[in-house]
Formats: structure tokens, C-alpha cells, sequence
């Protein structure tokens, strides 16, 4: 009875919900953490639960923002976790290889080949889904599947220990007494906000996904869309690979990134972005990879009991997406928070009104093959 | 709706992609050995749990070795972590009709189907490595492993030293790293430890804090900084792997503690790389579980052929090291 519009209207932001559960779960840990919220110095850098949570989750970060783009498109990356492994396991082994391990130069060029490599990746992926019109399920299964054998290939079956200061930098190290994975997260979340909200970039990727035909027909080129975002989201696995393999100083070619596609997947969905393409919230995925990082974080802290691990994972899951969805709120919580749904979508462009969304997501399905 | 054309499209595809998976992954060395002489060679089907480790990628390099040696044409497949994919292996050397069939269970329990079908083929089972639990005994007839729960004990015992090494006095705050939930040497170290623990030091030793971290690196990492955030003041970490030991004392120094000293560290393994850790003073003592029982393997295996009767559980040697023994043990390390 107390609702004003302007508490309305925050509720209603697509954003909220999320947000919602990210502060629950830190203020979970209060409790059994007293000083769960204290940053103090050490060694010249901050540390505490908060910096651990960023520093942990910068590479899930990244790969769920790749992952946006291309599930904007209606599509989805399935290889981003092999792609992980690849990176690491050649810029390590490059790495390994030179008299010097901590030339500046010697580890550019390295990470300049696992880059390439992720990019490579993403090209294949992209020309499967796009020129082929393969479904992206399967075609990036190809190298979820293979890539983790090119990884253990490149490793030799071994993890690949190295000791290279400017490497550990990217995915270990402080800058600023901030952890450095930090400002490239921040890079690259800024780049693409940039390129999707401030050109027609991220209307066009909205437009594929939400009819790809239509959208050639009305002269976008969404073949080469569809590549590109691939292209992209294998890059940000690629950055990920080697801010992973940085952060132990080692190329783990079997466990490096392993799951990481469904949990990138999951920070997506939490953050609010359809599965069926169309449109997207970077902003919301960025909150939901923090929500699951947090989950982790949360789960070692407070001492779950480690077979119930995955049971209280789980449970949470399932409470966000009820959370997340407009009609369970309207029967839990009365109308007043449910009724929202179309305005819900209206914080991104090109948002089709929720109970229009199955008839135009069924369109593209029907014209990939 | 889902058109037909997209499903057979779909269906094959995911049927190509699983294909290419265990193309890839099946690896016969039979070529390397052929030509020994006219004689049917003696075919070992070998199901690895999957190359998650140094230790690991040094236990199949013996059993290749060893096999190689021994003249055995080995079929080996890896199974990448999964239960799955190991029971499918097993039930493809079963169809193969192999003499022999070892493996190295990726969990616990759930074996019991295809052991029987195994059984009901004839072909014997190995265990190497890890244990399973079975409702009949006779669907394998020995293991070849570590005693895991010795391991555990004697990672207990070598504590006791380094707590009077490093002169700690009064109650012991510990934290433990434990392996794959439901594996093995997971299940069986923590029991050994626990059960020395409750033993000789119900009163001042505690386990305040317990956690998996996969037996990998980064999740020891990051699970011990979670550790040191909510127990800043844990005495000993105690770690089922070296490879999570090696993640927790990196999470230790950006704590600002120092490994090895304001956390007194010890591991199961003996790799390379956890020798070189307390070889650097970060790594108090490491129980060693050996990886190289290749050559016990086939001589198991070669008995079993003939229908000899071996012991229902082959024990693979082992020793426990102190810091002052690392450097000298380095150089023979060969994992």
C-alpha cells in the first residue's frame, strides 16, 4: 500500500531482480563471516572477500558477456570452456619454451598466439553456424568436445607450470592495489557497452536474433553478424584462457574453464537475457556472473557441507529464475510486482513485449535450415 | 515448433560430434608392438580415469610403458572425469572380446551393471589405482592401488612431526582441501586422517574448515581464499593433492601469510611440482602415493591370464618425505 511510482518503477527495472539476489547473497555471509564486507591492505594490494569474489570471477565475466552477443543472435557457444584450455595451454607452453620466461615481449607474442587461436576458433564456429546453418548447439559442440583434446594435445597431458612476472600480471596480479583482471573486465565490458549501445551495432544483433530473414531482407548482413559475434565471444574466452592459466601460473589443459559455457550460460540468464535471441543486458550479465561467483564464494565460506555443494547451488538457481520470471512473481507476490513484464523488457531497446516473444522467437527457427 | 529438417539435422550432427569424441579418444598402441613373433598377444583393455594431473599423466605413461614392454597389445581410453564415458569404454572392450580389463574408477559406486556384464563375458577385471564399492566381490578380482586410507593415516603421523619441528604448541586449527567429491582417495584420506585424529588427538586437533577443490590447482586457490577470509587463524591446511596445496599456498601469499610457516602445510602425491614447492620451504611434508605401477599392473594382469590366484589387493610402494628431504629427492622425481 506504501508503493510509490518511484519504488514501482525500480522494481520493474530489469535490473532489479538480480541486483536483488546478488546483495542477498553477500549479506548471507555476514553472519557467518563477520568481516565478509572488510577490504584491508596487504602487500601493497587490497584483499578481502569482495576482491576475491571480482578477482575469481573476471574470467566468467568475460566469457558471459561473449556469450550474450551470440545468444542475442539466437544462437549459443557451447565451446567457450574448450576455448579456455586452448589459450592457456598454448600461450603457456610458448611461454615455457623461451630462455627468458619473463620477457615483456616474448609473453606478448604469446598471449598474441592464444588470442589467435580463440579467434580461430570463433571463425569456425561462425562459419558452421552461419555459412553452414548448422544449429550452434551442435556446431560449437565440435569443439567443446575437441578442443579440450587439442588443449591436453598442446600440454602434452601435463599441467604446464611457468614463472613469468609480467604473465601473472594479467589474471594474478595488482595494478593500482586493484587486481589488474579488473581494469581488463572493465575494458572490455566498456568497449562492447560502446559498441552495442552506442552504434546500431547492438540493434542489428537484436535484429538477427529476433528474425534473421526480415533482417536480411531489410539489408542486414546478418551472416557476417553472426560470425562476428562468435569472433568475439571466442575472444573473450581467449582473454578468460589467459587470465585463468595467469592466476595459478599454470596451463591445466583437462580442467581449465571446465563447465565454464554453462555457468556463462546461467550468468545470462540471470542477468536477464532471453534464451530465444532478440535482445540483451550486458549490464544484467555482468550482475549475474557476480551472482554466481558469489554463489561459490558463498559456498566455502559458509561451510556447506561439500556433498550438498551442488543441492545448494541448485536450490538458489531455481529461486533466481523464479525470481526472474514476471508470472510466478504476479501469483507469489500479487500483481503489483508481476504485472511489469513488458516494461521489464523496456530497458533495452528493440524489446518485444514478453507475451508477444514466442511468436517472433518462432520465427527465426523455422527458416535456419 | 521444431521442424523435422532441423531435428535430423540436430540428430546427426550430435551423432557426428560423439563419433569424432571416440575416435579421438581411443588410442591403440598395438602398432608399436606388433611383429613379436607368430603367438596371439595378449590384449589389455585400459580405461584411465583422465589426464587431470601430473601424477595422473605419470601412472598412464607406465601402464603404456610397461605394456609396451611386457608385448601386450593395450587398448586405452581416457575418460575425461565421467563415469560414462568409462562404462562405455569398458562395455566396448567387452564387445572386443579383450583378455583383460583394467580401469581406474572415476567415482566410487555404480559399476555393478557393467563389471557383470564383463563377468558374464569371462573377461577379468583389474582395478588399478582407485577402489569401487560392489554388492559382489567377485566382479573384480584384484586391485593394484594405493592404500588410500593408509595415506591419510600417514599424512597424520608426518603432521604430528612437523607441528614438533616447527614447535607449535596448544590447539591445531586445520584446514582441508579434499579431492572430487564421492572419488576415492578423497573419501579414504579424510577418513585415515580423521581417524588418527580422533585417536591421539581428540582434544587439540580440530578441522575447522573442509572444502573441495577438485584436485586442481585453481580450485584449491580459490577455495582456500575463501578458507583464510572466514578462519583467518588456521594453523596446518592439509590438502588431498599437492596440485591444490600448490593453488592454496598461492591464495596463502596474497593472503599475506607466509606458506609453510604461518600455515604449516602438508599433501599426498609427491609430483614434481610439489617437490619443488617444498623444496622452497612452502610445503611442510608430502606423503608420497605412487603413480609408476605399470610393471605391477602387467605381472597382475599376465597371472590373471593364466588363472592364477593373486591377492585380492596389490599395494604399490610408497614412502613420506620432510622438508629437508626434498632437495635431494627432486632430481629422481619422475612426475
Amino acid at each position: 500500500m506504501t508503493t510509490t511510482p518511484r519504488w514501482r518503477a525500480l522494481t520493474q527495472h530489469h535490473l532489479f531482480w538480480p541486483v536483488a539476489v546478488l546483495v542477498a547473497l553477500l549479506l548471507i555471509n555476514v553472519p557467518f563471516t563477520p568481516d565478509f564486507f572488510s577490504i584491508r591492505m596487504t602487500d601493497g594490494h587490497l584483499y578481502g572477500s569482495l576482491v576475491s569474489i571480482v578477482l575469481f570471477g573476471s574470467p566468467l565475466i568475460l566469457v558471459a558477456v561473449g556469450m550474450t552477443l551470440v545468444i542475442a543472435t539466437g544462437g549459443i557457444d557451447l565451446s567457450v570452456g574448450a576455448v579456455v584450455a586452448i589459450t592457456g595451454a598454448l600461450t603457456c607452453s610458448y611461454i615455457s619454451d623461451q630462455a627468458d620466461q619473463s620477457a615483456l615481449s616474448a609473453v606478448l607474442l604469446a598471449m598474441g598466439i592464444g588470442l589467435l587461436a580463440a579467434v580461430v576458433c570463433g571463425l569456425w564456429n561462425g562459419f558452421l553456424v552461419a555459412r553452414m546453418g548448422i544449429q550452434p548447439i551442435i556446431a560449437t559442440l565440435i569443439i567443446m568436445v575437441a578442443g579440450r583434446g587439442v588443449a591436453q594435445l598442446i600440454t602434452d597431458g601435463q599441467i604446464i607450470t611457468i614463472n613469468s612476472e609480467p604473465y601473472k600480471l594479467i589474471g594474478g596480479g595488482y595494478w593500482l592495489t586493484l587486481p589488474f583482471s579488473i581494469f581488463v573486465v572493465a575494458a572490455v565490458v566498456a568497449v562492447t557497452v560502446a559498441l552495442t549501445r552506442r552504434t546500431a551495432l547492438g540493434l542489428l544483433v537484436e535484429s538477427v536474433g529476433g528474425n534473421a530473414e526480415a533482417s536480411r531482407l531489410v539489408g542486414i548482413r546478418s551472416l557476417r553478424i553472426k560470425i562476428m559475434v562468435y569472433v568475439f565471444c571466442a575472444l573473450c574466452a581467449g582473454i578468460a584462457g589467459l587470465m585463468i592459466s595467469s592466476n595459478t601460473s599454470a596451463a591445466d589443459g583437462n580442467n581449465a574453464g571446465l563447465w565454464i559455457e554453462l555457468d556463462a550460460i546461467l550468468a545470462v540468464v540471470i542477468g536477464g537475457t532471453s534464451l530465444l535471441g532478440g535482445r540483451f543486458s550486458i549490464g544484467g550479465t555482468v550482475v549475474g556472473a557476480l551472482v554466481i561467483q558469489t554463489l561459490t564464494t558463498t559456498i566455502y565460506t559458509i561451510g556447506v557441507p561439500t556433498q550438498t555443494n551442488l543441492v545448494f547451488k541448485a536450490a538458489v538457481v531455481i529461486v533466481v529464475c523464479l525470481l526472474q520470471s514476471p508470472k510466478f512473481r504476479a501469483k507469489v507476490f500479487g500483481a503489483r510486482f508481476g504485472s511489469g513484464s513488458g516494461a521489464k523488457g523496456s530497458g533495452t531497446p528493440a524489446a518485444t513485449p514478453a507475451d508477444t516473444t514466442p511468436t517472433t522467437a518462432a520465427a527465426p527457427k523455422m527458416e535456419v535450415s | 515448433m521444431l521442424n523435422r529438417r532441423n531435428f535430423l539435422t540436430a540428430a546427426v550432427g550430435v551423432a557426428a560430434a560423439t563419433g569424432l569424441a571416440a575416435c579421438a579418444k581411443e588410442d591403440d598402441s598395438s602398432s608399436s608392438t606388433s611383429g613379436s613373433g607368430g603367438s596371439k598377444k595378449l590384449v589389455l583393455g585400459f580405461s584411465q580415469v583422465g589426464s587431470e594431473s601430473g601424477w595422473r599423466s605419470a601412472n598412464t605413461d607406465s601402464v603404456k610403458e610397461a605394456a609396451k614392454e611386457a608385448g601386450y597389445t593395450l587398448k586405452f581410453s581416457d575418460a575425461q572425469q565421467k563415469q560414462e564415458n568409462q562404462i562405455s569404454a569398458i562395455r566396448s572392450y567387452i564387445t572386443q572380446g579383450v583378455d583383460v580389463i583394467a580401469f581406474s574408477p572415476v567415482v566410487v559406486t555404480g559399476w555393478d551393471a557393467v563389471l557383470k556384464e564383463a563377468k558374464a563375458k569371462k573377461i577379468p577385471v583389474v582395478l588399478t589405482d582407485r577402489s569401487v564399492e560392489t554388492s559382489d566381490e567377485s566382479l573384480f578380482v584384484t586391485l593394484v592401488g594405493s592404500d588410500f586410507t593408509d595415506e591419510g593415516r600417514r599424512a597424520a603421523k608426518i603432521l604430528e612431526k612437523v607441528l614438533e619441528k616447527a614447535g607449535h604448541k596448544g590447539p591445531v586449527k586445520i584446514a582441508q582441501l579434499e579431492g572430487t567429491t564421492g572419488a576415492a582417495p578423497a573419501i579414504e584420506r579424510a577418513k585415515g586422517f580423521k581417524e588418527v585424529m580422533d585417536a591421539d588427538h581428540a582434544d587439540d586437533w580440530k578441522i575447522v574448515v573442509s572444502q573441495t577443490g577438485d584436485f586442481t590447482r585453481a580450485g584449491g586457490k580459490q577455495v582456500m581464499a575463501a578458507f583464510l577470509q572466514s578462519n583467518p587463524d588456521i594453523d596446518v591446511l592439509f590438502a588431498h593433492n599437492d596440485d591444490m596445496g600448490i593453488g592454496a599456498i598461492q591464495a596463502i601469499e596474497a593472503a599475506g601469510k607466509k606458506p609453510g610457516k604461518d600455515i604449516l602445510i602438508v599433501t599426498v602425491d609427491g609430483v614434481k611440482d610439489g617437490f619443488i614447492a617444498m623444496s622452497e620451504g612452502k610445503i611442510n611434508a608430502i606423503v608420497e602415493c605412487n603413480p609408476l605401477l605399470g610393471p605391477q599392473l602387467m605381472e597382475v594382469v599376465q597371472k590373471v591370464k593364466d588363472g592364477e590366484t593373486v591377492e585380492r589387493w596389490i599395494k604399490t610402494k610408497e614412502s613420506d618425505f620432510m622438508q629437508d628431504q626434498a632437495k635431494a629427492a627432486l632430481p629422481t622425481r619422475k612426475y
